[in-house]
């Protein structure tokens, strides 16, 4: 069972970019005014990024890295370790990160790959990051995570369409024998693989005749075989299912009083999926900050995202925090800390 | 629980829709401006208040509220 301790690693700086272009769900004139109401009101997305075509998740994610940088007065050359969280990197080969470790100037003896996971993705990021640095042979290390999903949605698929906006992360880590422990719990349930997913482009259905025909599902719901599909009431199943028992086993293996943590930082998927999940848990409400109103689904990009634009006074001084991040996959992962006094949270960058 | 007792407490779900709006045999995704959100609200009603998991085959399956009804009960003895 993946339920871990992390010694020795520091969470030191966690920083967040999205693009300027905002767009808004009011304006989403594909759907009824009285179904644009309901979503802002249920889904609770009132308005998200977008990133125009010169701007990919990578590019988010250089800026976000560079800014931590400079606020922790690191030496490039001082960074051995570069993971990227995304599932849309810039290109199929090369891993993006590997681009990212050129771009930034880091020195090529850095460790640079990439990894493929959405919703849990920052939690997975941060465990393999740990697990790497944990040693203590390698001294520092950056997580980015991010996605343009925006990309990968039809304007004619209400499902899926205004629920995406586009973001990237950087948070940095170092080998830090005065750390206090984190503790993991992930898990993984591929029977959900249809839940989530892009049906065509990868080696299983490349490209084929009809990759970019458009299909009527139901109602509202047009899409092609390129673009993301969403089953709704699955992944609300799932979530409702399985990140609760998550959490408390974590909460029990790290000896945690449920009670004395100060924020729960979760994946912002869908509001209503998210307080139903909250409520389930008997978590109060004053706990749990949103990003999701101003950003929408940001991806492995939330939970960052969520902490820089929601918590970044707060963090001032030592918290306990819980972050959990579950969906495609399904894929789904909870950790839990004690922020560090000197952890830097950087204001949030927008870039056009 | 009887049929009218869920009704009653499925109503409440829908913040909008007039008291005494479904019967037993009302089709529920004749639910004023049904939509997949709606259909979120009653799996959440499902887990909440009976502790029982609704599916997407069980709402593919079920029409009525009584189809509703039907499965829910069914779920909670197994």
């Amino acid at each position: 069972m993946a339920l871990i301790k992390l010694q020795n690693i520091c969470i030191n700086a966690i920083s967040a970019a999205v693009p300027k272009q905002t767009f808004y769900t009011k304006d989403y004139t594909y759907i009824s005014e009285q179904e644009r109401l309901m979503f802002i009101k249920n889904v609770g997305i009132e308005q998200r990024r977008v990133a125009p075509f010169h701007i990919t998740a990578s590019d988010l994610c250089y800026y976000s890295a560079l800014r931590l940088l400079e606020e922790l007065n690191w030496e490039k050359e001082s960074i051995d370790a570069l993971i990227f969280v995304t599932q849309s990197p810039d290109y199929f080969i090369p891993a993006s990160s590997i681009i990212l470790q050129h771009r930034l100037g880091l020195s090529k003896n850095t460790i640079a790959f990439d990894i493929n996971l959405g919703c849990s993705g920052y939690v997975y990021g941060l465990y393999v990051l740990g697990s790497l640095l944990q040693s203590g042979q390698i001294k520092r290390g950056i997580l980015l995570a991010g996605d343009k999903s925006t990309i990968s949605v039809c304007l004619k698929d209400k499902s899926t369409y205004p629920l995406f906006g586009d973001a990237g992360s950087a948070t940095a880590l170092s080998y830090d024998e005065s750390a206090s422990p984190i503790y993991f719990h992930l898990q993984s349930d591929g029977s959900g693989e249809d839940a989530i997913k892009i049906p065509h482009g990868g080696s299983r259905y490349h490209i084929q005749p009809d990759t970019f025909d458009e299909v009527e599902i139901e109602p509202g719901i047009i899409r092609s075989k390129r673009h993301l599909q969403l089953l709704g009431a699955d992944i609300f199943n799932f979530a409702l299912r399985e990140v609760s028992p998550n959490v408390d086993k974590l909460l029990a293996f790290s000896g945690t009083d449920k009670e004395s943590i100060d924020y729960f930082v979760f994946h912002q998927a869908n509001f209503f999926m998210n307080e139903s999940v909250r409520k389930k848990m008997k978590i109060p409400a004053e706990k749990v900050p949103y990003s999701i109103q101003k950003f929408g689904n940001t991806s492995s990009a939330s939970i960052p995202l969520t902490i820089v634009t929601n918590l970044r006074e707060q963090l001032i001084f030592p918290k306990k925090l819980l972050l959990s991040g579950f969906g495609v996959g399904f894929s789904w992962a909870s950790c839990v800390f004690t922020t560090s006094p000197s952890l830097k949270i950087s204001g949030l960058i927008e870039i056009d | 629980m009887d049929i009218q007792e869920f009704i009653q407490r499925l109503e409440n779900e829908f913040e909008d829709l007039p008291k005494g709006t479904l019967k037993p045999d009302t089709n529920y995704r004749d639910i004023p401006n049904w939509s997949s959100m709606h259909a979120l609200i009653i799996i959440a009603f499902a887990d909440d208040q009976f502790n029982v998991e609704l599916t997407a085959s069980d709402l593919r399956n079920a029409n009525t509220i009584q189809d509703l009804y039907d499965v829910i009960k069914s779920k909670m003895q197994s």
